[in-house]
């Protein structure tokens, strides 16, 4: 006998679909509506907003900016959560309770307070370049989802398999490369997508450590609304959204090939 | 290929907590030692010493005269088998035994080969190419086995590898291990907290109690001569009764405990006993019976428990409560009066500590 589903369950379950993708069909709709004003539903189909993203030459300039912030401040949180986490989670007795609390510390501080301090003690005290700036700052900022998701994926992680290679003749610092980074790849791929678009995103820190010549993506789109209305900030979300969905499948492809491969 | 080990005046700590006392222990060539004892007792403290991961606070640890007590773990080459299996969940079953081979820069045909065969001695061959996910218990632990003998080490060591099974299924593992560790004669030692386990398949027990080895010997000996109180209640002495010679009389003395309950035991059967001892016999150590006559510690009987084989009294004497066994053609009722008399061959004479 089929189970039967309440029709309540079938339409609340369409109204929260509705809710999760209809913001994201009017913005699409928007990007490619053949107006100079931003309106929904979209009035004649273009594409002339995408190309005016890449005419003017602040929006070029500021994705690149944005992607190179998010790979590499990305990268610098991966490289110093992996060994953070494996600390933390394999030597959990011997090291004290509230040193996890500190990692995740800089999610309970409100990102515009982070900004501002960043602003006033490392762009104004030590007079460090923009772009240094921006990656220190986001790093902080995503530090704590790296650290929370790979410890996640390490909390089921058996240490005894670690000492299994050991005992079998792998020094340690090997045996992490072989044995325990294959076992917590799934971890490493969602920490990595994770902090990229919380990175590529990021409005709150970035608009206190942009400055002259150098702004992300985020923070131009809002320059860019202060001064026309018109559908190009629909097409740049859009661009955003693509570039964020691009990312997850490359690192998904390669990661996780890779590591399955081997 | 196998050698000795030796453990000498190892001390460890956790922190400020001594795991470890004073701990030594011989193990020839080739010989099957347990370690046996409750959890928190230091069997895997032990273990863990000999296997590198973790630091005496004093002591050395040498095997065939190689001192292994600064070497790291990874260079110490011994096999270890977990009680959770421990095989890389990320590597086939061949890959997972050819590990250690690979760490010795054997690779190629040569590898292949020996994966092969120590896959075949563990009845594996066919599931070479799958991963630990897809195995049952019994064939993880073959694996775990089979990586841990395929490189020869000259010291095999088990840390409960059997816990995780089903019973059936443990008794057959530990006729397995016993038989390959006998056909590989490799220096073994097996840390486990079950009895009927380390007494099969062990040359010698060391029976261990916060941090303290209480006895080593053969299974043998333990069971029937066990050399003090806790060894004597591990084995399944449940009645240990101080008593005092007051009589001597040729082969025969005659003691007293407390309460003034007297005994007369035979010396031909206890060897030579001191002036105070202790009196250890198993429930079927102390036969009820309600003959008056009978020469035995008179008690009130209690509970009765019907054990399959014979019927289990809880029984109040002066000399304190005694867990005695009668036999199944007469049930006693609880408040009966009775008589507990010593069978010889399940009791043992211990010193008083």
């Amino acid at each position: 006998m089929p189970t039967k589903i309440h029709p309540a369950l079938i339409g609340f379950t369409v109204l929260v679909f509705f809710f999760l993708v209809g913001p994201l069909v009017i913005v699409l709709g928007s990007a490619l509506s053949d107006t100079t004003y931003l309106t929904f539903p979209p009035q004649g189909i273009s594409l002339r907003w995408f190309q005016n993203i890449f005419e003017i030459d602040a929006f070029r300039r500021t994705i690149l900016t944005s992607l190179q912030v998010a790979v590499i401040s990305t990268f610098v949180a991966l490289l110093i959560g992996i060994p953070a986490s494996y600390a933390m989670s394999r030597y959990r007795i011997q090291l004290p309770g509230w040193l996890s609390t500190l990692f995740v510390l800089p999610v309970l501080v409100p990102e515009l307070v982070l900004g501002f301090s960043l602003l006033k003690n490392l762009a104004f005290q030590f007079n460090a370049p923009i772009f240094l700036s921006l990656i220190i700052g986001h790093t902080i900022l995503i530090l704590p989802y790296v650290i929370r998701v790979i410890s996640a994926s390490l909390a089921s992680f058996d240490f005894s398999i670690e000492e299994a290679a050991i005992s079998l003749g792998s020094p340690p610092l090997k045996t992490f490369f072989t044995v325990l980074l294959p076992n917590v790849r799934s971890g490493v791929i969602a920490a990595f997508i994770l902090a990229f678009i919380t990175s590529v995103n990021d409005v709150s820190i970035s608009i206190f450590l942009t400055g002259p010549g150098i702004s992300t993506l985020p923070i131009q789109l809002l320059a860019h609304m202060e001064q026309f209305f018109d559908p190009t900030v629909a097409s740049v979300s859009v661009l955003l959204m693509v570039l964020t969905v691009a990312v997850m499948a490359i690192v998904e492809r390669t990661l996780g090939l890779t590591f399955l491969a081997k | 290929m196998t050698k000795p080990l030796s453990i000498r005046n190892i001390t460890a700590h956790y922190g400020q907590t001594k795991v470890l006392e004073d701990l030594s222990l011989d193990i020839a060539e080739g010989e099957l030692v347990s370690l046996l004892g409750a959890s928190g007792c230091g069997k895997t403290t032990t273990l863990r010493l000999v296997a590198g991961f973790l630091q005496p606070t004093s002591g050395s640890i040498t095997l065939g005269g190689k001192d292994l007590t600064k070497l790291p773990a990874h260079q110490r080459d011994i096999g270890l088998v977990f009680q959770n299996y421990a095989l890389f969940p990320h590597l086939t079953v061949a890959e997972n035994v050819g590990f250690g081979l690979k760490q010795r820069g054997i690779s190629g045909d040569a590898k292949t080969k020996r994966v092969g065969a120590m896959l075949e001695r563990v009845g594996l061959a066919h599931l070479a190419e799958r991963l630990p996910g897809a195995l049952s218990g019994g064939q993880k632990q073959r694996v775990a086995l089979a990586r841990a003998l395929v490189i020869e080490p000259p010291l095999l060591m088990f840390d409960e590898p059997l816990s995780n099974l089903d019973a059936k299924l443990r008794v057959d593992m530990r006729v397995e291990i016993r038989q390959l560790q006998r056909a590989n004669g490799t220096t073994s030692v097996y840390v486990t907290h079950d009895q009927e386990e380390a007494f099969s398949i062990s040359d010698r027990v060391a029976i261990m109690h916060a941090g303290k080895i209480m006895q080593l010997d053969t299974p043998e000996n333990l069971y029937q001569r066990p050399a003090n109180a806790f060894v004597a209640r591990f084995v399944g002495f449940e009645n240990l009764v101080p008593m005092k010679v007051v009589a001597r009389d040729g082969a025969k003395i005659t003691a007293e405990a407390a309460g003034g309950v007297k005994l007369t035991l035979g010396l031909e059967h206890f060897g030579a006993i001191p002036d105070n001892f202790v009196l250890a016999c198993r429930a079927d150590g102390l036969a009820v019976t309600d003959n008056a006559a009978a020469e035995g510690i008179p008690a009130t009987l209690g509970l009765r428990t019907y054990l399959g084989r014979a019927y289990q009294y809880q029984s109040e004497t002066a000399a304190g409560m005694l867990v005695a066994n009668g036999p199944l053609s007469k049930p006693l009722e609880p408040g009966s009066n009775a008589k507990l008399v010593p069978v010889p061959d399940q009791c043992t004479i211990l010193a008083v500590e």
